[in-house]
């Protein structure tokens, strides 16, 4: 096919549109104008207008979250790009795939510390998959290629291409993806058949086996996570998921032991930490998982699944490490089990199964309604209830409701559940429900926050209202940065040090003020009531729920303790401290 | 564990030449706190424009393997070879040394470079600049003893290698 000669914006729309892209979150700037010139021109690609370059990032985030799609971002360049760092690095740490296009300045002034000039590929260097600076008109479209190949195989992660202006303005030669072959990175996708035959010799013969599941099978795909229900359910073991995993397993199964790690369930805390087998499927042994390391899962033999070689024996050091694709291992699992007919020792499960019951007794999720305050926890509980009958995605931002709304709502699919895990950025909330919506227009998209991560990134109320994205943002306000607080309880005294929210805003006028419905609740008697109401309303809804505000979140281990010393919080009253400096100094 | 023994390794990556890939494998390392004891790079194949970078780290196991998985998830990254771990391997390094002296300390400092082959490519009145190419370990003899004799600049190239025999990687 004879190469087209198209100018630079125009390769790189089109070059977007042949990769499939629907959407694109950005915000303009003077380095970009030429790309945004080109967006006018055309119809094929959507673009939405954020108020942040942060807030584009984490847009895309949620849109590829919630569709197994990458992410696409344009911002400008100097500081288009350095706001979009945090976006990115995110998207690093919860393997999210994400193409960033910033703007440069041209060519011939890079180095001389130009108007909106930035460094932008040193400074996304380490918070990004790949990045290119494109200086060749000759390697744009191959870039752009490249780029989308690199973010959404392997582990995806986000890939930043810097585009000079001149780049954009002069001719570039397009050539269609078909055409691009990558040199190096092809990762690998089947995993050794004779690791895989060896793990599940070990499983087979384990006493106390697990299944410990994280965002990798989501990442995998929706097959991967049927492969992953229905080799538990033919193995008859007992899984849980990280914060990353929620989804991959429906939550209401009964072979399903809840989340695992600092706020996890008992029962999945005390099952890993006393397991014979432990099969890590697309999870990388998180401190937020492990806990001390000395003491974790000391019992067990490990095997890991990964579809990155460096996750496996980073943290801990497994017997078998299986490089591949969650989806194709787990396919071939599937097969050789059956062909080996092998069988768990059923009475040993049997006994592992009433062990587990012991400890799903404690109940560790409950809490008492009382009838003068509302706990967060059943808010969380109620919205589960009542959005049940639609097709509901859930984004949270960062801390104490973060963990609640992953421990009480129950997520039976993949793709429902957008968070940030890794990095644990507050203000990811409100724009990732803006890409959620974004790509499904018909759906309920929840965004769970609190009073302190919602003035975050408060200014995306504004493009909620501008492509009426009816978002339903749910605060569970206790006027604390409550995780703070409760690490101040702990671990420092109960000095509670600049975590009140002094000056919150009045939600409902804010809302107003930005041009949609703002709504609040302190009865608990209003709660069902209030919640039905802001889901029938057509349009963006902030409803700011006034909860206990020493409420704590427990089940807890403390930072530093092993999986077996967990804080219940049900026998304390929330009032225990923690003497211990080794956890003092850990985050 | 018992493998919290450290030892040290000599690592071959073979990369693309293209800008920025220096900065990755260095920002690598000191991102996640691995040690650089010697680090060398030059292109070796102009036409496939790929550079060869040698590196010489230390650490556990676990960590040595740890920074091979990371060097080979970098997306310039050809292949990865651990050549203390694949085979015997050749490791030279070339050291430039200035020794600043006159009378018998010149005279030997004359000597001992005769005994390890090094050459002077420069000379003045009071002071030679010798070429030495060897081993580490050799260059680090050969700068011990001229310490005393009015040793005063040294240039050391860090360690090139390549595994013996008909193994390439």
């Amino acid at each position: 096919m004879a190469e087209r000669i198209l100018s630079g914006s125009e390769v790189v729309l089109q070059a977007l549109a042949d990769q499939g892209v629907e959407v694109v979150f950005g915000y303009p700037g003077g380095a970009v104008l030429p790309l945004y010139d080109e967006i006018f021109k055309q119809n094929r690609i959507r673009h939405v207008l954020v108020r942040h370059e942060q807030a584009a990032v984490h847009a895309a985030e949620g849109y590829a979250r919630s569709t197994g799609k990458v992410g696409v971002v344009l911002v400008t360049s100097g500081p288009g790009a350095t706001n979009a760092v945090t976006g990115l690095t995110d998207a690093l740490m919860d393997s999210i795939p994400v193409v960033c296009l910033t703007g440069q300045v041209p060519t011939h002034l890079i180095g001389n510390d130009a108007f909106q000039e930035a460094d932008t590929t040193g400074i996304t260097r380490p918070c990004t998959k790949h990045n290119y600076l494109v200086k060749n008109p000759d390697r744009l479209a191959r870039t752009m290629h490249e780029a989308f190949h690199v973010a959404s195989s392997g582990r995806p992660g986000p890939v930043v291409i810097d585009l000079p202006k001149d780049i954009l303005v002069g001719k570039a030669p397009y050539m269609e993806p078909s055409q691009v072959q990558h040199r190096t990175y092809n990762p690998v996708v089947k995993g050794e058949r004779s690791q895989i035959e060896e793990a599940l010799e070990m499983l087979a013969s384990a006493k106390k086996p697990i299944l410990y599941c994280g965002g990798g099978v989501i990442n995998s795909g929706t097959q991967a996570c049927k492969l992953l229900t229905e080799f538990t359910r033919m193995i008859g073991a007992p899984i849980t998921l990280t914060l990353m995993g929620l989804g991959a397993y429906p939550a209401s199964d009964k072979q399903y032991l809840g989340m695992v790690g600092m706020h996890g369930t008992y029962e999945s805390n005390m099952s890993m930490h006393d397991c014979d087998v432990m099969v890590a499927i697309g999870a990388r042994f998180d401190d937020r998982v492990t806990g001390n390391l000395d003491f974790f899962a000391p019992n067990s033999q490990k095997i890991q699944i990964d579809i990155d070689q460096s996750s496996i024996n980073k943290n801990v050091p497994v017997d078998i490490g299986i490089v591949g694709d969650v989806g194709h291992v787990l396919e071939d699992m599937i097969k050789i089990w059956k062909a080996k007919q092998y069988k768990i020792d059923a009475t040993a499960l049997d006994s592992w199964w009433d062990e587990i019951e012991g400890w799903r007794g404690k109940h560790c999720l409950s809490y008492k309604q009382p009838k003068d305050v509302i706990k967060p926890q059943h808010v969380i509980r109620r919205v589960h209830a009542l959005t049940r009958d639609r097709k509901t995605y859930i984004t949270t931002d960062v801390g104490q409701h973060q963990m609640w709304a992953a421990q009480h709502f129950g997520f039976e699919h993949p793709y429902e559940w957008m968070t940030s895990g890794g990095l644990g950025t507050m203000g990811y909330g409100m724009p990732a429900a803006l890409g959620v919506q974004v790509a499904h227009p018909d759906a309920t998209v929840v965004c769970f926050t609190g009073d302190a991560s919602i003035m975050m990134n408060i200014q995306e109320c504004a493009t909620m209202t501008q492509y009426r994205l009816p978002i339903k943002t749910v605060i569970l306000n206790n006027r604390y940065m409550g995780m703070v607080r409760q690490w101040q309880q702990l671990l420092h005294g109960s000095r509670y040090s600049e975590s009140y929210s002094e000056t919150l805003p009045d939600f409902v006028k804010l809302s107003e003020a930005f041009g949609f419905t703002g709504l609040t609740c302190n009865n608990p008697a209003d709660l069902d009531d209030t919640i039905k109401q802001m889901l029938e309303i057509d349009g963006p809804v902030i409803l700011d729920v006034a909860v206990d505000d020493k409420e704590n979140c427990y089940p807890m281990i403390p930072s530093g303790k092993p999986h077996n010393e967990m804080l219940l919080g049900q026998e304390t009253d929330g009032n225990e401290a923690i003497d211990s400096d080794e956890g003092m100094v850990l985050v | 564990m018992k493998e919290t023994e450290i030892s040290k390794h000599t690592i071959s990556v073979l990369v693309d030449n293209e800008s920025g890939v220096l900065a990755r494998v260095i920002g690598l390392f000191s991102g996640r706190g691995y040690n650089i004891e010697s680090l060398t790079v030059a292109e070796v194949d102009a036409d496939a424009h790929q550079s060869r970078i040698t590196v010489v780290t230390s650490g556990t196991p676990m960590v040595i393997e740890q920074i091979k998985a990371q060097l080979s998830r970098l997306v310039p990254v050809h292949k990865v070879s651990d050549l203390t771990l694949a085979g015997p391997s050749v490791e030279r390094e070339l050291a430039l040394v200035k020794v600043i002296a006159t009378g018998e300390k010149r005279v030997e400092s004359l000597r001992i470079a005769d005994i390890f082959k090094a050459r002077a490519v420069d000379a003045t009145n009071n002071s030679f600049v010798y070429e030495i190419i060897g081993s580490p370990e050799k260059i680090d003899a050969f700068i011990k003893l001229m310490a005393p004799l009015g040793l005063s600049e040294i240039s050391r190239t860090g360690v090139a290698a390549i595994s013996r025999g008909t193994l390439t990687m």
